[in-house]
């Protein structure tokens, strides 16, 4: 699905918003290392903005607790912080990273439960697109906008809901959702966002080579993916989470009203209020009144 | 045109055209033809049925060949004769043609019996036609009525009462519709008789209704009517008024109609002011010199008194066209004498008012109702139930409750070992790192990304070639034509079946019972259809090549599982209905 044409723009000039996982439980316990990936991941930015000059990077740091823009290519405040040893982009990146995690940390209280805590995906993509709306909104002139999601935890079942809408807006404003999904179980969440939205989806296979992969697959910009061939995925899974426990479940009972989905059997829908109807038995009417038509015959 | 059943010639028997051939006699009839070589040792004989036949050709009279017939058989071969004169091979081509037609009526003649034969159905002859009718036009129709209601596994109602939609087009009543007007105007003085004037002049209607026959003969009347259309025409507008002042009765032919005048207004009154029209740029006429109308004001004449006499080609032309699409209100063929058709007229015209009026009541009605003055109005109390939109945000809070709860997920393999602290204390120490390294160089190994490379490659390819270029490419695509034809067949009749079968549970009246026993005469029908399914699909499925094998019995899978769960419930069924019956054998009732 191409996203709205650009009038005035050349064809492949593209706005890539990022969402940065930066769930620490996720990444003291993962196998690439998080300044691995911050290597892997600021190369790859450079190299988006030197694909065209008019390209644009913004970056949202998903966090634990937290979501909060930590760079934006286009703003003109970049200015050059600490050593010469790296362009500023890097620079000014990591600064505003480093609060991010300060300020992310003072917000929670809790200790995670014994799982992987997930990190707030609804919150960051919910921003993504508000920003995107507001580069729609700003005039004819404008690349042509995609999302790319760098995740490593797994899906948070309570943001189902969220995730959902926030994909179905996405789908309405025909911005394409890529997803790298570098966890180690496969991300439900991730795969339907691409899928839907029309976007790529990959689980790298080789963690120590996340460069080439983002450069190969997700530095296509939109109008090239028409004729270049990029991986897709051979199934999706669809799964849904129930709206009463969280569960992930294949198969449910849905209110036919709201289209809420639930695990079991409910006399009334918790989101919409409607009343289900009785559920009907079939075996043990119709016999019932045979076995009356029979005596009444013999 | 020979109605003889059968037909023998003397003729050449060629293998081609060139072939000097070997005579013989030909003889037709309507299964086959035979030729017998008069040399019995020659071994020419040949008997061809006319069901192998698909088509003839033949040689035309004129010309300067000698008179070929060349029968076209399925396998592409044909067979040529050569008769003595063009006579011979005109009947033999009509005997041939005859034959050929009758063998392609056969089926539709079958279909037509098999119809026909329903003791229990009155069906009318254009049903008839008009099932008959969709079976030619749909081919997977006929197909299956062949194969259900010519295989007496279901009867022709009940294969018709699922889709009562097909047959329900009414047949298109022929529209009593009468003849209108012609739309040429009248421009010669001769007055037609077809009513025509009084539609177009009222006040020539009204006039004709009280001069004649009181005042004035028919003739008479219409001689001053063509006066008055002779005065009119010259534009003389002295001598008209002249003339008018002398007659009276001239002068209402030559006066502004005013039973149109009034029509008019009552028009205008009619107009529904709750009418939403939507104006656009082409509206926009105000600013166009003279609204857009080019005026000459130079021929304006000041004539006030001859106004009234005055008809403009245009009111004539607006008034004809009225008359014209508003057609005949009476027939006029019955009418014999125009006083007739006048007062016919005049009565139908009585009877239009009072509908008139009603509408006019109701569109008084509406009008205030649509346009609503909105300051003026009292407030609306509407009996509805009021809107429960809960708090969003109650409900999300609700659910983080619920998330506290243990989990039961089974992404859980890796646990988080450290505490908060020392989590967020990692990752902040590995951003630290990075600024004061730098990045690594290079930034990823080349025989990493050669692999990652290769990998990508690798998959891309392969995901290709199992889903072929168009991602929304079904896998029936990909099966050879035969087997998506008979997998769609399969389907199609199974579907059929099952929801013949499914309808008729539960069993209640003794006609659904029937289709189930074991009678003699009605064998259990459907249960046996369906039972015969299986092992068709299973030979289907074995006729495969192995990589197809696969994706096919996928396919079929489902069918298998519904013909399943009806077979079962069927058995399930029997066995409640036999254990209720008690020492009865098996459904005898």
């Amino acid at each position: 699905m191409a996203s709205a044409p650009s009038k005035l723009y050349s064809d492949d000039v593209s706005l890539v918003v990022v969402l940065l996982d930066t769930n620490p439980f996720f990444w003291s316990s993962s196998s690439l290392s998080f300044s691995q990936f911050l290597t892997h991941v600021l190369a790859f930015f450079n190299a988006i903005l030197t694909l065209n000059q008019l390209n644009q990077v913004v970056v949202i740091a998903t966090g634990y607790n937290s979501c909060d823009y930590v760079y934006d290519s286009s703003s003109t405040g970049n200015q050059s912080v600490g050593n010469g040893r790296m362009p500023s982009l890097c620079a000014t990146l990591l600064q505003n990273l480093e609060e991010f995690m300060n300020k992310d940390e003072q917000l929670g209280k809790q200790e995670p439960e014994g799982r992987i805590a997930c990190s707030l995906l609804s919150g960051s993509l919910s921003m993504a697109l508000c920003y995107i709306q507001r580069v729609f909104r700003s005039g004819l002139l404008h690349p042509q906008p995609r999302i790319l999601c760098l995740q490593g935890s797994p899906d948070g079942p309570e943001q189902y809901v969220a995730i959902m809408n926030a994909i179905f807006s996405a789908q309405r404003s025909m911005v394409p959702i890529d997803s790298c999904y570098l966890g180690a179980q496969n991300s439900a969440f991730l795969q339907q966002a691409s899928y839907i939205t029309g976007g790529v989806h990959h689980k790298p296979q080789q963690l120590d080579g996340l460069f080439q992969y983002l450069l190969t697959i997700f530095g296509t910009d939109l109008h090239s993916r028409n004729f270049l061939q990029l991986p897709k995925p051979v199934g999706v899974d669809f799964r849904a989470s129930c709206f009463c426990h969280k569960n992930t479940i294949d198969m449910g009972y849905i209110c036919s009203v709201c289209l809420s989905i639930y695990c079991k059997h409910l006399k009334k829908c918790s989101t919409c209020g409607s009343v289900f109807g009785q559920a009907q038995t079939q075996s043990d009417e119709p016999s019932a009144t045979n076995r009356k038509r029979k005596t009444t015959d013999a | 045109m020979s109605g003889a059943a059968q037909v023998t010639k003397r003729a050449k028997y060629k293998i081609s055209v060139k072939d000097p051939g070997t005579t013989g006699a030909l003889r037709m009839n309507d299964q086959k033809l035979m030729f017998m070589p008069d040399n019995r040792n020659s071994g020419a004989k040949l008997v061809v049925e006319f069901k192998s036949i698909q088509g003839h050709k033949y040689t035309k009279e004129g010309s300067n060949k000698p008179p070929l017939i060349n029968l076209a058989n399925a396998q592409g071969g044909s067979y040529i004769f050569e008769f003595d004169s063009y006579s011979d091979l005109h009947v033999c081509r009509d005997f041939v043609s005859k034959v050929l037609e009758k063998s392609k009526e056969t089926p539709n003649a079958a279909l037509e019996k098999s119809a026909v034969k329903l003791p229990d159905e009155q069906l009318s002859e254009e049903e008839m036609q008009l099932r008959i009718k969709l079976l030619q036009e749909n081919s997977e129709l006929q197909k299956l009525h062949r194969q259900f209601v010519g295989g007496n596994i279901l009867t022709e109602a009940e294969f018709w009462a699922a889709r009562k939609k097909l047959l329900d087009r009414d047949p298109s009543k022929k529209s009593k519709q009468r003849v209108g007007f012609k739309s040429a105007m009248i421009s010669d003085i001769r007055p037609a008789t077809d009513g025509r004037i009084f539609a177009e002049k009222p006040a020539v209607h009204r006039a004709f209704l009280n001069f004649v026959p009181n005042k004035m003969t028919e003739m008479e009347f219409w001689t001053k009517y063509c006066r008055a259309e002779y005065l009119s025409r010259t534009k003389n507008y002295h001598a008209v008024v002249a003339e008018a002042a002398e007659d009276e009765e001239l002068a209402v032919f030559l006066k502004e109609d005013d039973i149109l005048a009034n029509e008019v207004r009552k028009k205008i009154r009619r107009v529904d002011p709750t009418l939403d029209m939507e104006a656009d740029e082409g509206d926009d006429y105000t600013h166009l010199p003279d609204h857009g109308i080019f005026r000459d004001g130079t021929k304006e004449s000041n004539e006030l008194q001859s106004e009234h006499y005055r008809r403009t080609l245009l009111q004539d032309l607006n008034r004809h066209a009225a008359v014209v699409l508003e057609g005949r209100t009476i027939d006029v063929e019955r009418e014999d004498s125009t006083r007739a058709l006048a007062e016919a007229l005049a009565r139908s015209k009585r009877g239009n008012e009072g509908a008139d009026n009603n509408a006019n009541e109701e569109r008084l009605d509406r009008t205030p109702r649509v346009a609503e003055i909105e300051d003026l109005q009292a407030p609306h109390c509407l009996p509805l139930a009021p809107l429960s939109i809960k708090d969003a945000r109650e409900y999300f809070d609700s659910q983080q409750a619920n998330t506290l709860k243990a989990s039961r997920d089974s992404q859980a393999s890796m646990k988080c070992s450290l505490s908060r602290q020392e989590a967020y204390g990692s990752v902040r120490d590995a951003i630290s790192e990075i600024k004061d390294m730098g990045l690594s160089d290079p930034i990823v190994n080349p025989e990493v990304a050669l692999k990652v490379y290769s990998g990508l490659t690798h998959n891309i390819s392969s995901i290709k070639y199992h889903l072929g270029k168009n991602p929304r490419e079904t896998v029936l695509d990909r099966l050879p034509s035969a087997t998506k034809e008979k997998l769609l067949y399969h389907w199609m009749s199974i579907q059929e079946l099952l929801k013949h079968f499914w309808s008729s549970y539960p069993i209640t009246t003794p006609y659904l019972y029937s289709k189930f026993t074991f009678d003699d005469v009605q064998v259990n029908r459907l249960k046996d259809a369906l039972s015969n399914i299986y092992p068709q699909l299973e030979e289907m499925k074995e006729s495969l090549p192995a990589d197809l094998r696969h994706q096919v019995s996928l396919l079929v899978r489902p069918m298998q599982q519904a013909l399943d769960a009806a077979i079962q419930h069927y058995d399930a069924d029997l066995q409640k209905r036999s254990a209720k019956s008690g020492e009865k054998p098996n459904g005898y009732v």
